[in-house]
């Protein structure tokens, strides 16, 4: 599971820009699945059809990371950006960035102190170690990604883009260990999360699901002076039951919460104050979707440096695995 | 030119039948079909003459301006008004406007100077500050001649600054009467494809239009065109203008709304290169586009934006240049006359 995480995490995969991590999934699937292909929008669906009398189901994990577009080329080489999804200028500062043909950047601050107290992104700027204009000219509109190496703590993992790369991992992995279910199972790794849910939602249409599940990456409040929400690392994923922009299918949620208890799955309630995911998408698709959300509890997400528990990430494989083997009725 | 005259049109959004009369009037000879729908889109087809079944492109632009709508008639026959769309409260006062159905021309309240403070100079006067005067002198007459809900737009008449050089022009709604004259431009060519020109509606108001046309055209492809952003004015620090006047046609890589499809975007620098049609690229981040709305119709569509750089867009005067104007026509129509092969 380490391996894969690492091996998911790491490569590069803005949003509009995820041809390569799309690439690195369909290789891991292809073989598991009965049908495979990529949409408009370059949502990659991966179908496991089901034994039959079952329900349609879209399950959700976007391959898309937070980054920056290259909108300025000055004249001594040096690039400015505009945030692609909810960057933080706070997490930057003598940080890398990689674009997709592997050149390096550094984010470096104009003055110091002044970037102490406010830091803005407008006041950032990327080194690639150009010297002029006409070197670095055909930057102009290229996206970049964080660049931060897998690490593994032990029960706790970190890397950069684990929202939502680690959805991507436990949907490989329900796909691979899934041996039987009644129902037609869309794997969508989905485009475009981060700016806006766009990949998802034309993905939905698409699909046209009975019922739509999204994995992604919750707020672990567990760390010092965090917002007062219940969830923590290491109690096991969250059965979502509201965030910014939904209130989740309240038969869904239930059937999760009781899956979990009748499988002796540790699991945890979200109630996530702000913030969104897929599943607010698939809800408002064409006459509606019953939708829900399972969550891997996350530390210092949308930094380069997002901290799971591995325990939390195989519960949140266990707790799938379990819900698709049997029928459904919500 | 018709360019000017849609420039000079009253449209404010939900208002636009003076565009669509212009346009349709225009293109009825030209084009197999015209209809408007139940937002006020303008949807013009031309069948493709290559062999079925044929790819459906859209090429859309957007017939409404940012504008004003009355919301109350004072006592004293001033006209209370709100904005339509992001019209900047900064460049209100002292404006001369056109109101309502029978287009009378009025004025928006400014104190004269010598009445104001210093400190009330510094402040910038809110919509709800300021007034049109029509020149009636009480509320039952203004009551003869607007109502609640009638619009206003900027009065502003479509010059040439300059014949020669970037053939420079100046006019109001540019954002987006430019997008709507190329789009009729394209009218006059034959392509293989099925073109579906849509002259959309309220798009100031929220890409309104754009995404019930996109959702009943159901198009496989999808250019949206504009008149954008053009801030390329003396800048301190070596920084990026949006777009700069007279570099040609702007391609949208990434903005508020969508991330245009690589493919169109490398189709459209393929074509005018081999054409040798200037083009730039608009500065990633800023702004959004009808191509927000059509982009994520259904279960999607490839989608890109065009734009004609206009300086001082939803103020009442754009500045624009005609040699731009052009190089948009050529670089689309070569697009579309690429179509369906150059795709994928």
């Amino acid at each position: 599971m380490k391996e894969l995480i690492k091996k998911l995490t790491e490569p590069y995969g803005p949003s509009g820009r995820e041809e390569q991590i799309r690439a690195i999934i369909r290789a891991e699937v292809e073989s598991f699945a009965d049908e495979i292909r990529v949409d408009t929008m370059g949502n990659l669906i991966a179908l496991k059809k089901g034994t039959g009398q079952g329900k349609k189901m879209m399950l959700a994990a976007h391959m898309d990371e937070i980054g920056l577009i290259i909108s300025h080329v000055d004249e001594n080489g040096f690039l400015r950006a505009q945030g692609i999804g909810g960057v933080d200028p706070m997490t930057m500062s003598g940080g890398r960035v990689q674009f997709a043909d592997g050149t390096v950047g550094v984010l470096a601050p104009e003055k110091r102190p002044e970037f102490r107290k406010e830091p803005d992104l407008a006041k950032l700027y990327i080194d690639v170690g150009a010297t002029s204009r006409e070197e670095a000219a055909a930057r102009l509109g290229q996206a970049v990604g964080f660049l931060r190496p897998f690490t593994d703590m032990g029960q706790r993992v970190v890397a950069k883009a684990m929202d939502d790369r680690i959805g991507c991992v436990v949907l490989v992995e329900t796909m691979r260990r899934l041996k039987i279910s009644p129902h037609d199972l869309y794997f969508v790794f989905t485009v475009q999360e981060e700016v806006g849910l766009r990949g998802a939602q034309t993905g939905a249409f698409g699909v046209e699901p009975d019922i739509g599940i999204a994995v992604d990456v919750t707020i672990a409040a567990d760390t010092p002076e965090a917002p007062k929400m219940a969830m923590k690392l290491g109690q096991g994923p969250c059965v979502k039951v509201k965030d910014g922009r939904m209130l989740a299918h309240p038969g869904l949620k239930d059937l999760l919460i009781n899956t979990a208890e009748a499988n002796e799955i540790p699991y945890q309630l979200e109630v996530l104050a702000w913030g969104s995911t897929d599943a607010a998408a698939m809800q408002l698709s064409r006459g509606g979707v019953p939708a829900g959300c399972v969550s891997i509890p996350c530390r210092y997400i949308h930094s380069p440096s997002e901290m799971v528990d591995i325990g939390d990430v195989e519960n949140a494989v266990k707790l799938l695995l379990a819900l698709l083997a049997n029928p459904i009725e919500i | 030119m018709l360019l000017e005259n849609l420039s000079n049109a009253f449209g404010p959004s939900g208002s636009e039948d003076e565009v669509r009369r212009l346009l349709a009037r225009a293109l009825r000879d030209k084009v197999d079909d015209l209809q408007t729908d139940a937002l006020g889109n303008l949807i013009a087809f031309k069948k493709g003459t290559g062999p079925e079944p044929r790819m459906k492109v859209m090429v859309d632009a957007h017939t409404d301006e940012v504008g004003l709508m009355i919301t109350r008639i004072d006592k004293d026959g001033l006209l209370g008004f709100r904005a339509i769309g992001g019209v900047d409260a900064r460049l209100l006062m002292a404006r001369g406007v056109i109101v309502g159905e029978k287009r009378l021309p009025g004025v928006i309240t400014a104190p004269p100077i010598h009445l104001t403070k210093p400190e009330q100079r510094q402040q910038i006067a809110k919509i709800d500050q300021l007034a049109i005067d029509i020149g009636a002198s009480s509320a039952d007459e203004a009551k003869g001649l607007v109502k609640m809900g009638d619009y206003a737009a900027f009065d502003t008449r479509f010059e040439v600054l300059n014949e020669e050089g970037l053939r420079t022009v100046k006019g109001k709604a540019f954002d987006d009467r430019m997008g709507c004259a190329v789009a009729a431009a394209l009218a006059d060519g034959k392509y293989a494809v099925d073109l579906y020109l849509s002259f959309s509606a309220q798009e100031e108001t929220g890409l309104r239009g754009a995404r019930v046309a996109a959702y009943r055209i159901e198009p496989d492809l999808a250019f949206a065109l504009e008149g954008t952003i053009c801030d390329d004015m003396p800048k301190d620090k070596d920084v990026s203008p949006t777009t700069e006047l007279g570099k040609g046609p702007a391609i949208s890589i990434m903005d508020r709304s969508f991330v245009a499809d690589q493919r169109l975007v490398r189709l459209l620098v393929n074509q005018a290169e081999a054409n040798g049609i200037p083009y730039q690229f608009k500065q990633p981040g800023t702004g959004g586009t009808d191509a927000g709305a059509i982009h994520l119709s259904k279960a999607g569509v490839p989608s890109v934006a065009v734009s004609v750089p206009s300086r001082y867009i939803h103020s009442p005067v754009s500045v624009a240049s005609l040699n731009d104007f052009d190089n948009t026509v050529a670089l689309m129509k070569a697009a579309l006359l690429a179509l369906p092969g150059a795709w994928n």
